[in-house]
């Protein structure tokens, strides 16, 4: 592992206002281009950690180091998938992706350089021209993933973005994550309540607990790479994916 | 039949039938005497033609006033609901005094607007402007500010300036309440010119419009002609508001569920 980590927590702590607990000094690191999963019970707090790491809320107490650099330069590094596709109705897919790009102020030729790339990276070239009503929900959300990607980040945080689609729209996209995953090297941040989606994606899982969240328990994932539809039929996985489970019930008495 | 087909012979029985009814009433349902109270449509279409040059003209006059008027209730209104969507303390000081406009009945502003911008087009304006202002700076305000939060926060993730987040957000997200807005404004700024000029029109320099033509027709006991005027207010707000439709058509069909096609 790097000697620098690329992005650290310290004894975070989160209230809102005069209101209970929501993170308990909660304490990590992640090593540039590792996929950390946070799974929990709801409410726990895992959208909160998202939000302290994207910078759209303060903590309370504690720090949050980005490996020496500026904390502001880890947030023009960073790009955000919603749980909701969020896109702007009124713009087609083409100019949905460019929007984060347009925010920055880049030319018009770098953007669409950009959104032709991450495009095709989702597969979605023949959409470029349509717009976001006339996409299925697993479309939209790919959308939502390549605007995310146009920005060439360096952090990915991914608050339970395919918690709304089918089984099969939803495993089909982890295998398209990871590949795109593997060829950015970005560090990732995904948040879900599917255990066996947290064990096929990640290097490390982390289990919170809630009132007030905080970390339960971390699960290494060895599962090599690269990981396709296959792995899912591998003994390893079965095993990690039993394992998590076990420990995710001794935190949420309702989890599966 | 398809019901392409259907929707244009429907409309048009319908028609026929009130016609129907119509000349029924004339001659069977009232008396000898009284029957110059409903002028049969021929009648009416008789007296339209003998003043085609005159109404016409008045029609004109009224379009350029309700015209005039709306247009600037739009322009003015969207500066408006711009400077009413900074802040909740800004709408609760200004909206009492918005309202206050709006509540005002024109022929009681009408008076007041003839002795400050004097009879004619100017008053028909200003006051079609009073009746048109009000639907639209409210539904614009609030399309404003009833933005998804969720786009306002990917907004705030990028780090867009307040300007990006006003032009690049919230006017688009607004579109569609400012439509809503001004389809009712469309619906009132033709009658609203016609109730101007019945009160504050003039027929200086040739300016007087259907309402000011209903008053003298009034005067003389024209009833066929009265009728024409009421078909030429009727026709003047249905292109009006068939011209406001289809604007709205143009910019919201691509993206807005109210204008999904529900034919396939
Ligand atoms: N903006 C906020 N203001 C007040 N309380 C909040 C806010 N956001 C989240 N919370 C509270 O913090 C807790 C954790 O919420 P969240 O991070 O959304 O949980 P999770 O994503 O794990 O379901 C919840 O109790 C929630 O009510
Ligand atoms: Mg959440």
């Amino acid at each position: 592992m790097p000697a620098s980590p690329y992005i650290e927590f310290r004894d975070v702590t989160k209230r809102f206002g005069d209101g209970p607990l929501v993170l308990d000094r909660v304490s990590f690191s992640a090593a540039p281009g590792e996929f950390i999963t946070l799974i929990g019970p709801s409410g726990c707090g895992k959208s909160t950690l998202l939000r302290l790491l994207a910078g759209l809320s303060p903590v309370t107490s504690g720090t949050i180091a980005a490996g020496g650099r500026d904390p502001a330069a880890v947030a023009t590094d960073l790009a955000f998938v919603f749980q909701e596709p969020t896109l702007l109705p009124w713009l087609s897919v083409a100019h949905n992706i460019e929007v984060p790009l347009q925010l920055r102020g880049v030319d018009a030729a770098t953007r669409a350089a950009s959104r032709q790339r991450v495009l095709e990276l989702v597969r979605l070239q023949e959409k470029a021209g349509a717009f976001p009503r006339q996409l299925s929900g697993g479309q939209k959300m790919r959308v939502s993933i390549a605007r995310a990607l146009a920005l060439a980040p360096r952090m990915m945080l991914l608050d339970e973005p395919f918690g709304a689609l089918d089984e099969m729209t939803r495993e089909h996209l982890n295998e398209e994550l990871l590949a795109i995953h593997a060829q950015q090297q970005w560090t990732a941040f995904f948040v879900t309540h599917s255990v066996a989606e947290a064990v096929f994606l990640s290097n490390r899982i982390f289990i919170l607990a809630a009132n007030p969240g905080r970390i339960h328990a971390e699960v290494t994932v060895p599962l090599p790479g690269p990981r396709t539809a296959d792995t899912r039929l591998a003994r390893d996985y079965h095993e990690l994916v039993a394992h998590v489970s076990r420990l995710l019930r001794s935190v949420d008495p309702e989890a599966a | 039949m398809s019901s392409k087909a259907l929707k244009v012979l429907l409309p048009a029985l319908t028609g026929a039938l009130l016609l129907a009814l119509w000349y029924a009433a004339h001659f069977f349902l009232i008396s000898e005497e009284r029957r110059f109270l409903l002028p049969p449509p021929g009648a009416v279409w008789h007296a339209f033609i003998k003043d085609a040059p005159l109404l016409l003209h008045a029609a004109w006059n009224t379009a350029q006033g309700a015209l005039l008027g709306f247009g600037l209730a739009v322009v003015i209104s969207f500066g408006f609901a711009l400077l009413l969507s900074l802040s909740p303390l800004v709408r609760a000081s200004l909206y009492p005094f918005l309202t206050a406009v709006q509540l005002t009945p024109l022929p009681i502003l009408a008076p007041i607007c003839v002795i400050w911008v004097g009879a004619g087009l100017a008053s028909v304006a200003v006051l079609t402007f009073a009746i048109a202002f009000f639907p639209l700076v409210v539904n614009t305000t609030q399309g404003l500010i009833s933005v998804d939060r969720n786009l306002l926060e990917l907004f705030q993730l990028y780090r867009a300036s307040r300007w990006q987040q006003l032009f690049l957000l919230r006017v688009p997200a607004a579109l569609p309440y400012f439509f809503t807005g001004l389809r009712i404004a469309a619906t009132l700024a033709p009658i609203g010119a016609v109730v101007a000029d019945m009160n504050a029109g003039s027929s200086a320099g040739d300016g007087g419009g259907l309402g000011f033509q209903a008053v003298i027709y009034s005067s003389q006991l024209k009833i066929p002609a009265l009728f024409a005027t009421a078909a030429l207010t009727c026709l003047l707000g249905f292109i009006f508001n068939a011209a406001i439709l289809t604007l709205a058509w143009l910019a919201l069909h691509h993206w807005h569920d109210s204008y999904e096609r529900t034919d396939h």
